[in-house]
């Protein structure tokens, strides 16, 4: 992907993020990330109904990466069943390790492919991403 | 200035400013732990051999100068740690775990660092003491009118930083000691961020208790201080046991200790640091330490004076008494600062540097920290001035 393009879509998700600002509604389950390396720390509220994620919001004080990937992580989760969303992250955090992954599945989360080039920001990228997967799987295993 | 040939880290081009986290070395220190491990390898306190010997010398002097470093009325009152958090955890749980009581009252501020923080947390759990918090004015500071309004009958201890690690500002120990003892409160202070930049002397301070790391004065890491008036060391129970701190013990479990400090030093000691440390104090004598701290202060005031001309930046700590300086450019988190400073070779500190609770008082959890040194130059602060000016485009350079 062109750099500029791959900017660009960081620094809108930054920016304007998708769905920043919490609900406080009660059929929401709360998530707070924080990461342990540094000192973004974001909180996540999270609708899942008939197994699907029908909602999926976000705030706090994090970095330009942090922030652009929860927003990004947000667009492309809302509206997929948990196992589907699961299955998205996973292939996410390969990408980010340099794993095996399908990138048919990543979205505009792709624009995070290159983030191994620099390890320390590696954390930011999968700050909400690992919070979020955390939650789905205990959702998961209470569901079963 | 020549002391920058001195830095063997400084010859990389590196512009430190993170010296409130850590140190250079100067290469006598290297030097030293070099030829500790090269020359003279060994264990203390035992061997009827010549290095042996050598290391025990080397390992007590070390003591030796810490001592005079700050002053202390008696050898016994040095005890080497793994540094200042071990140091402030013992203080805590080998005296005050044994002597406070239900309903007793420590003294804290919203600005001390997590070590001197979470230790008396415990305490508060396993002993129901109370915690409460100095008020700090509208420059962060401690006043002795906000000390006063928090003692009560129940106040049995004050445990302090002597200079805050973000805010940089000096507390008057010397007073608030003065204060305390005429109200029977003993008194902790934090010395990380003072003995490494200005001139500490307990017995004028007249605290009861002191701890500072190695590694923040140009001393490897690994290895720390914990200071405590003989009256009080006398009473610390040690968690530590084993070899080294025993005198006698049979078996029917009982057990003699040994002297004053060896009983407080359980096991191999941290030999090489303790040497490495002997050279960093060897080193900072070797320069003046009221120097240190008036070089640093014109530095800080340049940089103030300069930052404050640039609009984009906000500064927290305007009138500090250090040479720590926290920031932020406006609009900026500070990680992706100090990720765009890391761009020019320029390290700073980002976040809420263990001090969590403080954003309760300065209303902002994260903040670029500038710390710096002796080593430290106008040239280098022009850089970060001149870097933070251009910082229009920062995200486009760091994403």
């Amino acid at each position: 992907m062109d750099a500029n393009l791959r900017r660009t879509i960081m620094l809108d998700n930054f920016q304007n993020p998708m769905n920043r600002g919490l609900k406080g509604e009660k059929d929401y389950i709360k998530i707070n990330t924080n990461n342990e390396s540094c000192i973004d720390e974001l909180d996540f509220e999270l609708k899942i109904e008939d197994n699907i994620i029908k909602d999926l919001v976000f705030d706090g004080e994090a970095c330009a990466i942090s922030t652009s990937s929860a927003s990004i992580m947000i667009k492309t989760l809302l509206n997929k069943t948990v196992d589907e969303a699961i299955e998205i992250i996973k292939n996410y955090q390969n990408m980010i390790d340099e794993k095996e992954y399908d990138e048919d599945k990543l979205g505009e989360a792709i624009i995070y492919d290159e983030i191994y080039k620099q390890p320390n920001r590696k954390k930011c990228a999968l700050l909400s991403w690992n919070g979020l997967l955390k939650e789905l799987e205990k959702y998961k295993n209470r569901n079963i | 200035m020549d002391i920058r040939t001195d830095f063997p880290m400084l010859a990389t081009g590196i512009i430190y400013f993170d010296n409130g986290a850590t140190t250079f070395k100067p290469k006598m220190v290297i030097d030293s732990i070099v030829d500790y491990y090269s020359n003279y390898c060994s264990n203390a306190h035992r061997g009827d051999y010549n290095i042996s010997l050598k290391t025990d010398m080397m390992y007590e002097s070390a003591r030796k100068k810490v001592k005079e470093f700050i002053n202390a009325k008696n050898l016994e009152e040095i005890v080497f740690t793994s540094g200042a958090t071990e140091s402030l955890n013992m203080i805590a749980y080998s005296y005050f775990r044994n002597v406070l009581s239900e309903g007793d009252e420590v003294l804290l501020t919203k600005s001390e660092h997590a070590s001197n923080i979470l230790p008396w947390f415990r305490l508060k759990e396993e002993k129901n003491i109370e915690i409460k918090y100095i008020d700090l004015d509208e420059n962060y500071r401690v006043t002795t009118e906000n000390i006063l309004k928090k003692i009560t009958d129940k106040t049995k201890l004050i445990s302090l930083a002597h200079v805050t690690n973000v805010v940089g500002d000096i507390r008057d120990i010397k007073t608030i000691s003065k204060i305390a003892h005429e109200h029977g409160i003993l008194v902790c202070v934090d010395a990380s961020q003072s003995v490494p930049h200005m001139k500490v002397d307990v017995q004028d301070l007249d605290c009861d208790f002191l701890v500072f790391s190695g590694h923040k004065m140009c001393g490897p890491t690994g290895i720390g201080v914990l200071y405590a008036k003989i009256e009080y060391l006398e009473q610390f129970v040690p968690y530590n046991l084993g070899g080294g701190m025993n005198a006698t013990f049979l078996n029917n479990g009982e057990v003699e200790y040994k002297s004053l400090p060896h009983r407080l030093e359980a096991g191999t000691p941290n030999i090489a640091g303790a040497i490495g440390l002997g050279a960093a104090v060897d080193y900072l004598s070797g320069l003046d330490m009221n120097l240190i701290h008036e070089y640093e202060m014109k530095l800080r005031k340049y940089l103030v004076k300069k930052l404050k001309e640039n609009d984009k930046i906000e500064i927290y700590n305007e009138n500090g008494d250090t040479g720590i300086v926290a920031f932020n450019i406006k609009n900026v988190f500070s990680q992706d600062t100090a990720i765009y400073l890391n761009d020019y070779n320029i390290c700073v500190r980002a976040g809420n540097h263990c001090a969590k609770i403080l954003k309760e008082e300065i209303n902002i959890k994260n903040t670029c920290r500038v710390s710096l040194y002796f080593y430290n130059t106008k040239e280098e602060l022009d850089k970060l001035i001149s870097v933070l000016e251009d910082c229009d485009s920062l995200y486009n350079q760091i994403l």
